[in-house]
């Protein structure tokens, strides 16, 4: 099975919305961010992931969603090598993912990473979570590395908190010190993992503007979220995992109304209340 | 409808916070009426004092109100010659002193002990005070650049210095060179293995269990004998290591090992999410442990880190079995002086020395608390 943009455009209904044209035209250049190609994991015995084929275009925005279980965090972290793989490749940004240590570091400087519960380290303030990798691993020089994230602390809208502990903010707060610590290494490619799955329900709005910002500018994202709305909003792609399967493709407004796969019909009514 | 007996409510005036309630003297009161509210909790009580005033009264007895505190030998503190019962004999401490400081160290050499000390206290204090500057800079000079003059003004025999002998050595001054190496390597040395035992790599892996399981399961006494006594059998007679050397490197293999597993268990403590999302800046190994989990392990285990140091601290006066004089071991030497043989002269040297080691302990574990409250207001939960 292989999906494409190529592909799922051919499947595009004519129904889709105008706003989502606008958001489609700043995607159509036509390099590769990211290619998985015939991804097989294992935990032990159980197979995780399934021959996952998935090409992501620069600039597109995908969201993936699934009953839980299905594998979807797996493959996002798989697209950074938080976890290895057994059998298949993964490329990202023109560079595969091998077992060398340097390649993987690389790339994951160009590959941000939203975490379900933040993972901000709790014995830095917010700017020095957001500088630490920038100095690092950038070799950028203080003040430049202060100033950047104080740039991007200001474009999540929580420039006040700079030099405030994680602990001591809300978790929507937390989340979005998260985006701006990974959006300071100036990645090329974003991904989110549930980014809101941890929040109370009146954080959550909060940190999805924010990712919807972010997808205006014409970041590359892949979302591992159920947050409906959003993926209506900014998705150019669904991706439906099951069971270590990737079990539909389409755009947004095709899968949400007109899903084909049973797998999907069954998962959409179960999420839509 | 007319079942609703209780009435919808709506918030009118919003309720402005209060400051809590003073703590008051009834606190204290109450603390007291408990220690003898009922048969059980006063019989308590009572045994209780009885042990406090059955221990503390003789001690200051005997430390203070009998001792004797001028003197020039035996005879003056020996009760026949006082005429009341003698507590300690402090003159035997005063006539002594300069041999629990030292050692057998040249007298002519002794300023550059007292040097070291100085050099060493000034920069490890403001090492120790937060808010002091530049703690970059004063680290670097305590744990890098003090060592390495400490052991050229101790040695010897370079810029002139004569060659001062290990084997002169002794007293606080062995004392301290011991467990300021032993501490100054072994928690390196600790962190190196406990990353080790970690390791993704069996081989690295199996190296560091085996060292650390190793060193865990021998005694320290069984290392120092075999450094000073087994050891130059199996050496060639070129690779002749000073025997203080040696010792020093079994103290700080031996508490490195316990260190390993202190450390360890601070970093089985740090969540799988902390190394992700290090590794996911793309962070290196290195750099993730050393700016991310390490601080984070590091802190949580102060308390057993401390644990060790004293421990460590404490453990040194072992080398007196080795035939090196420590503080412990110059005492029970000056013991066998027939100058100063009388009935205290054992009790007086014992408390001398256990106040030192009870100062020095208590101030490490004071200070780790100091810290450990320090870090906490800096990083609430």
């Amino acid at each position: 099975m292989v999906e494409s943009l190529g592909e799922s455009g051919k499947k595009r209904t004519p129904n889709g919305s105008a706003r989502s044209a606008v958001l489609d035209m700043r995607t159509t250049k036509n390099e590769v961010a990211i290619e998985i190609i015939e991804l097989n994991k294992w935990f032990g015995r159980f197979h995780v992931l399934r021959d996952i084929d998935l090409k992501v275009m620069r600039g597109e925005r995908i969201v993936v969603c699934g009953p839980s279980g299905g594998g979807k965090s797996t493959l996002l972290r798989c697209i950074n090598r938080i976890e290895d793989w057994q059998r298949g490749r993964v490329i990202v940004d023109g560079t595969e993912l091998t077992e060398d240590l340097k390649t993987i570091d690389e790339v994951r400087g160009e590959v941000g990473m939203v975490f379900q519960q933040f993972n901000l380290f709790p014995h830095l303030t917010v700017l020095e979570n957001c500088t630490l990798a920038p100095i690092w691993v950038r070799k950028m020089p203080k003040m430049e590395a202060d100033e950047i994230a104080r740039h991007y602390l200001r474009r999540v809208r929580i420039p006040e908190q700079a030099d405030k502990y994680p602990a001591q903010l809300s978790g929507g707060q937390q989340q979005r010190v998260a985006i701006a610590r990974a959006l300071c290494m100036q990645p090329k490619i974003m991904l989110f993992d549930e980014p809101t799955s941890a929040l109370d329900p009146e954080m959550v709005k909060e940190v999805l503007d924010t990712m919807v910002g972010l997808a205006l500018d014409g970041m590359t994202m892949v979302v591992v979220s159920h947050e409906m709305g959003f993926a209506r909003q900014v998705a150019n792609r669904m991706v439906l995992l099951d069971a270590g399967q990737i079990v539909e493709v389409n755009e947004p407004a095709a899968f949400f109304s007109h899903p084909q796969h049973e797998r999907t019909k069954l998962f959409l009514s179960q999420i839509i209340r | 409808m007319a079942v609703a007996t209780q009435p919808s409510y709506i918030r009118r005036a919003v309720l402005e916070p209060e400051p809590p309630p003073a703590a008051s003297a009834a606190a204290t009161a109450r603390t007291r009426a408990r220690l003898f509210d009922g048969p059980f909790n006063a019989a308590l009580t009572l045994v209780g004092i009885v042990i406090v005033v059955a221990l503390v009264w003789p001690t200051v007895k005997f430390l203070f109100i009998d001792a004797v505190w001028t003197g020039s030998s035996r005879v003056d503190c020996l009760s026949e010659t006082v005429g009341r019962e003698v507590g300690a004999c402090w003159p035997f401490i005063k006539a002594k002193f300069t041999q629990f400081m030292y050692g057998f160290y040249p007298a002519s050499e002794q300023w550059r002990v007292d040097v070291t000390y100085l050099l060493g206290a000034m920069l490890l204090v403001p090492l120790l005070i937060p808010s002091v500057p530049s703690k970059g800079l004063n680290a670097v000079l305590f744990f890098g650049v003090f060592p390495v003059v400490a052991f050229f003004l101790l040695v010897g025999g370079v810029f002139g210095l004569p060659h001062v002998e290990t084997r002169l050595w002794g007293g606080l001054l062995v004392t301290l060179v011991i467990s300021f190496t032993g501490i100054i390597l072994s928690l390196p040395l600790g962190i190196l293995l406990a990353l080790g035992r970690r390791s993704q790599f069996p081989i690295v892996r199996t190296v560091c269990i085996i060292f650390i399981e190793f060193w865990r399961g021998v005694p320290l006494i069984t290392v120092l004998f075999f450094a000073t006594y087994m050891l130059p059998f199996f050496l060639p007679d070129s690779w002749r290591i000073d025997a203080l050397a040696r010792v020093l490197i079994g103290v700080v293999l031996f508490a490195g090992a316990y260190m390993a597993e202190v450390v360890r268990g601070g970093l089985q403590a740090i969540p799988r999410g902390q190394f992700e999302g290090a590794m996911a800046l793309g962070l290196g190994y290195w750099r993730m442990m050393g700016l991310v989990i390490l601080p984070q392990a590091l802190r949580l285990v102060i308390p057993g880190i401390v644990n060790s140091f004293i421990a460590l601290f404490k453990d040194t006066t072992l080398v007196l079995i080795v035939a090196i004089f420590d503080l412990l071991g110059q005492l029970r030497a000056a013991f066998a002086d027939p100058t100063w043989a009388t009935p205290v002269t054992l009790f007086t040297g014992f408390a001398f020395a256990g106040m030192i080691y009870f100062v020095v302990s208590f101030g490490m574990s004071r200070y780790a608390l100091f810290m450990e409250r320090r870090l906490n207001i800096e990083r609430p939960r």
